[in-house]
């Protein structure tokens, strides 16, 4: 009897500790939500409110009706156009390093370095490069920034991905007279799949929630979201309801993307290291 | 395949597969480094255009540069507090998550949410939090103190690293966690147990058995978050933008204003080209010395 009152006691301690973490973490993904529902005068009292008193949506309303919400198109252009390109360009690439061990260890630990280097460093020659070239604040100078920038971590991701499939399939489709392209193709990308996918979502939202490059190259024409969040900090006063509403915005896509990523999760954000 | 048979034709498929990617790659790792090289030899300022080298008057200028060093002091600090406090926390959580609990998966999937976040929508949201007047942190504070509490988190020296900080280790204590329970869960519980049988206590089952068999887990953890945190930006940005005055600057902060805002483009180019260098070091020396690839 005790020995089963202890477990219980236990799990119900433990239960609790979980409930008040979670609520810990949460709480301020909860505040910056349920501010953007708030009116002015729910967000401007003292002491704060914790919750609005009804669910209204003037708030996103006003994004859209004042234009700025164009800034969430931007991103979604500029991080699917790149992620697409990525993974294209990657994926090759991955395959060939892990099949043939295309330049061996230095290549590929050369490319994974590559996603190491502070973005700061990188971005300020690109700026000088890009002005040169008349490609500040435009599509093309972005998307290509972004595809550089991931194309180290989907061809790092993607090639522990194929090495996990069996070679034998790929060698009897070869006996049956598939060309490589074939191979490639039919049997490799079709068991990936789910890497594919994984890394595809990752790769997305690494650029949508990109800061740094598009605070350098952005000036009015292809602003992303993040900067646009970022522009409603006053030096005195913050447009609160903007603030929230265009950062749910941001944040709503990303976390529909992460019911996606759950399985693949670990072995995303640790660079395929932890294959979990 | 590829083995068996790697005649003149398989050389010529291979690279062509590579090529794009590398050639891209190499755009945007080689031309600005050749760039950086050329320019901070020269003397660009933002009223002057002086392409004649002048050797290594800014890397001079560099090493006496009390900005810059303090930038680099602060980057270290965020780095040496910040990363212990995420892997303890994490370790903790882990810990707490490992066995099986009501819910699990769900909390499990709850506290993700935190690591995918943009930083920068993180730090404007513990701005909000941080309000003086309108956030629920002084509100909750003041609970406890019994009186009103008017604590200017992002404005005050003495509490803006403490504000900073807690909106890092908020959103990053969740990665930690993930990857140290992936780990945990690996490990082997036999060995445990028969340790435990042995006589052996918590602690030293801990780190006799558990720490072994996770740390090339935490390893690759720690590098991972020391590198985003050597290049600190977004939160720091939305918190302080590196102030109050030049007080919360990283050094990714720093070279940001000398080559967007005081527009010293020589000097800049040497301080990106310095920044590459040491990392560069540090990366292949981590790298030697942690398994990322298997």
């Amino acid at each position: 009897m005790r020995a089963i009152h202890k477990r219980q006691l236990r799990m119900a301690l433990r239960l609790t500790a979980a409930v008040v973490t979670t609520a810990f973490f949460l709480f301020p993904v909860y505040w910056l939500f349920m501010i953007s529902f708030k009116t002015a005068d729910e967000i401007y009292a003292f002491p704060p409110v914790w919750w609005p008193a009804s669910l209204q949506f003037g708030n996103y309303l006003v994004l859209f009706k004042d234009g700025d919400a164009t800034a969430v198109w931007n991103s979604l252009v500029i991080a699917s156009v790149s992620t697409l390109l990525a993974m294209v360009l990657g994926t090759l690439c991955a395959y060939s390093l892990a099949r043939y061990k295309t330049g061996g260890d230095h290549l590929s630990n050369w490319v994974i370095s590559q996603r190491m280097v502070p973005p700061i460093a990188v971005v300020f020659p690109i700026f000088l490069l890009y002005a040169f070239l008349g490609w500040v604040d435009t599509y093309v100078g972005m998307i290509l920034l972004y595809t550089a920038f991931n194309l180290p971590y989907v061809i790092w991701m993607m090639r522990g991905y194929i090495q996990d499939i069996p070679r034998s399939l790929e060698e009897a489709a070869l006996m049956d007279g598939c060309t490589r392209w074939q191979v490639i193709w039919k049997v490799v990308l079709p068991m990936c799949r789910a890497g594919l996918f994984a890394t595809a979502i990752f790769t997305f939202v690494f650029a949508w929630n990109e800061f740094l490059f598009a605070l350098v190259l952005t000036r009015t024409e292809v602003v992303t979201y993040t900067v646009q969040v970022t522009h409603y900090f006053g030096g005195q006063s913050n447009f609160w309801t903007k603030i929230a509403a265009m950062s749910v915005l941001g944040t709503l896509p990303v976390f529909v993307a992460v019911v996606f990523m759950q399985r693949y999760m670990v072995r995303g954000i640790s660079l395929g290291a932890v294959k979990g | 395949m590829p083995h068996a048979q790697s005649g003149p034709q398989d050389r010529y498929f291979r690279h062509l597969l590579v090529a794009p990617s590398i050639l891209v790659l190499l755009l945007v790792a080689v031309f600005p480094l050749i760039y950086l090289i050329l320019v901070s030899f020269q003397g660009i300022t933002m009223t002057d255009n002086d392409t004649r080298f002048i050797g290594f008057v800014n890397y001079l200028h560099l090493l006496e540069d009390r900005r810059m060093w303090e930038a680099v002091l602060h980057t270290l600090m965020f780095l040496l507090i910040a990363l212990p406090l995420e892997l303890i926390l994490g370790l903790f959580m882990a810990q707490l998550f490992l066995d099986q609990l009501p819910g699990r998966q769900v909390f499990i999937a709850l506290l993700v949410l935190p690591v995918v976040i943009s930083p920068i929508v993180a730090g404007a949201t513990w701005s909000l939090m941080f309000d003086d007047r309108f956030g629920p942190i002084n509100q909750i504070l003041g609970w406890i103190a019994g009186h009103d509490v008017h604590l200017l988190w992002t404005i005050k020296p003495e509490l803006v690293y403490s504000a900073i900080l807690v909106a890092e280790v908020w959103q990053w204590t969740p990665f930690m966690f993930l990857l140290l329970l992936a780990a945990l869960a690996n490990v082997d519980k036999s060995q445990q147990e028969a340790a435990a049988i042995d006589g052996a206590g918590y602690w030293q089952i801990f780190f006799k058995i558990v720490l072994p068999s996770i740390w090339p887990v935490m390893a690759i953890a720690l590098m991972i978050r020391a590198l985003d945190l050597f290049r600190l930006f977004d939160i720091v940005w939305a918190l302080t933008k590196g102030g109050p005055g030049t007080m919360t600057e990283t050094l990714s902060i720093f070279t940001y204003n000398q080559g967007f805002k005081q527009f010293e483009t020589s000097y800049t180019a040497a301080v990106a080209l310095v920044i590459i260098i040491l990392l560069t070091a540090a990366l292949l020396w981590t790298l030697r010395r942690v398994e990322l690839s298997r």
